[in-house]
């Protein structure tokens, strides 16, 4: 329970990019200045991070309260009326955390946990994320943190414990989904030593950032998961690798295993069990194929990041040739508590097959992004409009992708898809490790499905023939498309070739790379055949396929647009000539300067095919 | 254990990949980047068989047999995807066989046959890579505009050579292999790169131009350089050395060379070099017979043991020579000169 007021501002990436930093030091100065009696503490994401940043106030036997988009020259207010009167500042309020050990709740302020946001989540991965200080060891221990480490190095055998990560259904959290318990027992029944541990922590996925708020808001969680992993294998060394860059997430971890070290918990004879492990950090320089295990090996050896044929598994051959388990960031999160509250609490949560939370970056087109926590099997209708509070006003939600560049999309048709591995993988997508973007009614399905390929092909390493010559010829595909320049049978080439891409690649970049393109023409087909036959982009993204039409009947003869056209494309336009603008669309270079510049917005952009009135070049009213 | 492949039934071993085994049945499965000598790489990828049970098509080169496999070489799904793999690796090469070098020993060319790939309609015609040709160091050309990133070079470089010269550098489509910085070559040039280029992409600077693939003929024999007697092929035309290369028969090089062997032939057709013996007379070198060379020789190590005594006469050999050569030669000098003045570069 508090003693003095404390000021929580969420300190990461996100918080930090809303400026968390200039916040934090206001009030650090305020009080210091007021000689306020309070304590400045940052954490890390809690997930709200449309919300950011946040500063929540927790008063001496009080409820906590949170204010969202803080700002420094709101600090004064919010901290005189809510730490010098214990009044808080209503005008800034989002809410307040449910009263726990008998705080006492403020009078008509809604409760956290009750928000649409949070409702339907739950939290285990990010139970600390937001309400611990990642750089205090003991805030960490004080939420029943090293107690499960505790528990298996003093009364538990390693059997015992895989049986235990066998019953709770937990399955890899990096992408595969691959059973966690069997992994481990494979590793442990591996012939050799030493062995490693591996916590994969590369996390390359464009638009994923779910590991990152792991590691920045409570790292001593994938710690303690990483220790009860070495016992039950027999490991004695591992590795986190991390990209290099999240430098707050490096710095979290740095602190964290020098905390663990001094407490005994990594080490020789950890807390006198007899048990050694230590962990080292690797820093990874960014490429997105690292992450694929055989490659993130190579790399912790030296070599070259490119992947290797498996078989061999790393649990049997892994680093330096010795077996070795390699999980994910928020797959060791779990693991603590699991041991702590038993295989069944955990199966408790989930599906027939895909137990358990996961953990899910929200972003793209939608009104809440952020980071958040859900049951396995939630109907994705629920995370997009319940959690996520739909798209924009006046757009309508078109399709959402799972699993980056690896996964696929589920239109709207599919909303009601639960989530989980093997339904997402009837739908044509993956769990993934986490992102979802979701796109809207203004989002170019043949642009979305470039976008991903052009990511995949420069993320190639280059070992294999179909990824290498395979993703840069079905991207040049792609962009030929978009470009207008598409040939009849593109369609079918890239269904075919990336069919082959599929089946032909050595690892999981190039087997699924071809998967946002073929899910996209599987569900948004007549997009794919309007752009290639009728060369018309029906949200105007492909600035190639799209036409800049002036309004004859509202033009204000202003002349701004003329001035502004770099290649005189536009006749008219002007007092002088007393005639509305005309572009000569033969001229044009779709720069869309003019659509930009025009004050009055009387310049549309069409599909060609749509707008239907061009003639002779000329662009027409009547759009 | 048991495999059966292409309904054949094979007793296969224990830890041997699907490619060897098939191989060892007489089954022919092509690859472009496995070599025997070189770790199992997987990059090419038209080794791909089908096995039975799985959906996707694994690589012969890389997969272990396991008892009771059924692998499949040949269907038209694993014909397509050969197919649609060389139409994409010929797709970013410049195709000019009429002028390569590598030409009717090229694997490519002979897969781009075997599977009738597109090469005049390739349906996957696109950007291809840039890359100038580096021709500045003394022996290697490299075109990397027709390397397939087979990665047989840089893995001969740095396993069997241990000199680690080249690596792949930067990613994807426009991945390529270089020395450290991307500068020029500058190596042992022990060549054996060159010997394992299964494409027109690393060639011999002496033999541009000397002469087609077919037009060679082939001498083994073994490299007169030093002791060790690596098996060495000449290429001749014209009743001229032309290019050599490591044997393909066994030999105790096991498909190495060194830079001498590899390309220090020009001596062969030098018009300074000896190829008769010389004897000096009135102050001239003139020709002789071996016969005569021979009878003149005894004659005067004779005359001059007799009249100074065997310590006056000194021996020395060669680390050219065989173990053989230099054992007859100490003994000669030993037990028929009578003396121990003898000694060559490597010593006795
Ligand atoms: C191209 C590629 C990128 C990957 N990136 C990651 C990553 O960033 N983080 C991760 O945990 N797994 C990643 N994976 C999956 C790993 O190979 C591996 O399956 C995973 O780390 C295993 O951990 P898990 O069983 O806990 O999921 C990637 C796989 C591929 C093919
Ligand atoms: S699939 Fe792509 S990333 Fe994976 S080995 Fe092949 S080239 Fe490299
Ligand atoms: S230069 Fe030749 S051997 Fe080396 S990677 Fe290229 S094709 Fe293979």
């Amino acid at each position: 329970m508090t003693t003095k007021p404390k000021i929580i501002i969420g300190m990461g990436t996100c918080g930090l990019a809303a400026g968390a930093r200039a916040v934090f030091e206001e009030a650090e100065k305020y009080i210091h200045e007021k000689k306020i009696g309070a304590q400045v503490i940052g954490v890390g994401c809690i997930g709200m991070c449309h919300e950011e940043p946040l500063l929540d106030i927790v008063m001496p036997k009080r409820t906590r309260v949170i204010y969202s988009r803080v700002t420094a020259d709101m600090i004064s207010k919010i901290i005189h009326s809510h730490i010098q009167k214990d009044k808080p500042e209503k005008g800034h309020v989002l809410s307040q955390m449910l009263p726990d050990d008998g705080a006492n709740p403020y009078p008509s302020i809604p409760y956290y946990e009750e928000m649409p946001f949070n409702k339907k989540q739950h939290r285990i991965v990010l139970k600390n994320c937001g309400f611990i200080n990642p750089l205090s060891i003991n805030e960490y221990i004080a939420r029943d943190g090293y107690e499960a480490a505790k528990n298996v190095l003093f009364s538990m055998k390693p059997e015992e414990i895989i049986d235990t990560v066998k019953r709770s259904g937990l399955r890899g959290r990096g992408g595969g989904g691959f059973p966690t318990g069997m992994k481990w027992e494979f590793c442990r029944k591996a012939e050799g030593s030493p062995k490693y541990l591996i916590c994969n922590a590369d996390e390359g996925d464009p638009g994923a950032f779910m590991d990152r708020s792991v590691l920045e808001g409570d790292p001593h969680s994938v710690i303690e998961g990483m220790i009860i992993a070495a016992y039950a294998i027999g490991a004695n060394q591992g590795y986190i690798y991390v990209r290099a860059e999240y430098p707050l997430a490096v710095k979290h971890l740095k602190v964290a295993i020098a905390q663990a070290r001094e407490k005994d918990f990594l080490g020789k004879n950890i807390l006198g069990s007899g048990f050694d492990f230590d962990i080292d950090l690797k820093q990874g320089a960014g490429a997105f194929v690292c992450g694929e295990e055989t490659a993130l090996i190579a790399s912790i050896e030296g070599e070259r990041g490119m992947p290797r044929s498996k078989p061999p598994f790393p649990a049997n051959k892994g680093l330096w040739g010795k077996p070795t388990n390699i999980n994910n960031v928020e797959t060791f999160a779990n693991v603590p508590q699991i041991i702590l509250k038993g295989a069944d609490w955990y199966a408790g949560f989930g599906t027939e097959k895909s137990k358990g939370t996961k953990v899910f970056a929200l972003t793209g087109k939608i009104k809440r992004p952020g980071l958040i926590e859900v049951p396995m099997g939630i109907p994705l209708k629920e995370i997009i409009f319940d959690i996520g509070g739909g798209v924009a006003d006046g757009s309508r939600f078109k399709a959402v992708q799972t699993g980056g560049p690896s996964g696929g999309c589920i239109p709207a048709e599919l909303i009601d898809t639960h989530v989980e591995y093997e339904s997402l993988i009837a739908a044509g997508t993956m769990m993934g490790s986490g992102g979802m973007v979701v796109m809207d009614d203004s989002n170019c399905m043949v642009e979305m499905a470039r976008f991903f390929l052009n990511f995949s092909t420069d993320e190639s390493c280059g070992k294999c023939v179909p990824c290498r010559i395979g993703t840069k010829r079905l991207l040049e595909i792609l962009e030929r498309i978009v470009a207008g320049k598409a040939k009849e049978n593109d369609l079918e080439l890239l269904a075919s070739l990336g069919g082959t891409v599929k089946t032909a690649s050595l690892c999981g970049l190039g087997q699924t790379a071809p998967n946002p393109v073929l899910s996209m023409i599987r569900y948004f087909r007549d997009e794919y055949v309007e752009h290639i036959k009728d060369k018309s982009c029906r949200t105007g993204t492909c600035q190639a396929l799209s036409r800049y039409i002036v309004n004859l009947d509202t033009c204000k003869m202003c002349g701004i647009c003329v001035k502004g056209c770099p290649v005189d494309a536009i006749a008219d336009g002007t007092k002088k000539t007393k005639k509305p603008a005309l572009i000569d669309d033969e001229k044009c270079i779709r720069c869309g300067i003019c659509f930009e510049k025009c004050p009055f917005g009387v310049i549309y952009t069409k599909g060609a095919k749509k707008a239907g009135h061009v003639k002779e070049g000329l662009s027409e009213v009547k759009v | 254990m048991k495999v059966i492949i292409d309904n054949k039934e094979i007793i296969a071993n224990e830890g041997e990949t699907v490619l060897e085994a098939a191989k060892r049945a007489g089954l022919k499965i092509p690859t472009l980047c496995h070599h025997p000598r070189l770790s199992n790489y997987g990059g090419c990828r038209v080794c791909v068989v089908e096995v039975g049970g799985m959906n996707r098509l694994i690589t012969s080169c890389t997969t272990p047999v396991s008892d009771g496999m059924v692998v499949t070489t040949d269907s038209p799904k694993i014909r397509e995807t050969r197919k649609t793999l060389l139409e994409l690796i010929l797709s970013d090469h410049p195709n000019d066989c009429m002028t390569c070098d590598k030409t009717g020993e090229c694997a490519l060319q002979d897969l781009a046959y075997e599977y009738g790939a597109n090469v005049k309609e390739n349906p996957y015609d696109g950007a291809m890579r840039q890359y100038p040709t580096e021709d500045k160091n003394q022996f290697i050309i490299r075109d990397f505009s027709k390397c397939i990133l087979c990665a047989k070079c840089t893995r001969v470089c740095d396993e069997v050579r241990a000199v680690g010269a080249i690596d792949i550098m930067k990613r994807g489509f426009y991945a390529k292999v270089a020395t450290s910085f991307d500068g020029v070559l500058d190596c042992e040039f022990c060549g054996n790169c060159v010997d394992v280029c299964p494409v027109g992409s690393l060639t011999e600077k002496l033999a541009k131009g000397k002469g087609r693939t077919w037009e060679t003929g082939k001498v083994d024999t073994i490299c007169g350089y030093c002791g060790v007697g690596c098996g060495i092929t000449l290429h001749i035309k014209d009743n001229t050395v032309i290019k050599v290369t490591p044997t393909e028969k066994e030999s105790v090089n096991n498909g190495a060379l060194c830079v001498k062997g590899k390309f220090a032939y020009d001596f062969i057709n030098n018009k300074d070099r000896l190829t008769r013996p010389l004897i000096k007379k009135d102050d001239k070198f003139v020709e002789a017979s071996w016969d005569e060379a021979i009878d003149y020789t005894v004659k005067r190590l004779k005359e001059i043991k007799e009249k100074y005594g065997s310590n006056s006469i000194g021996g020395l050999s060669s680390a050219r020579c065989t173990n053989e050569e230099n054992y007859i030669f100490q003994k000669f000098i030993r037990a028929g000169i009578g003396t121990n003045n003898v000694d060559h570069c490597a010593r006795y």
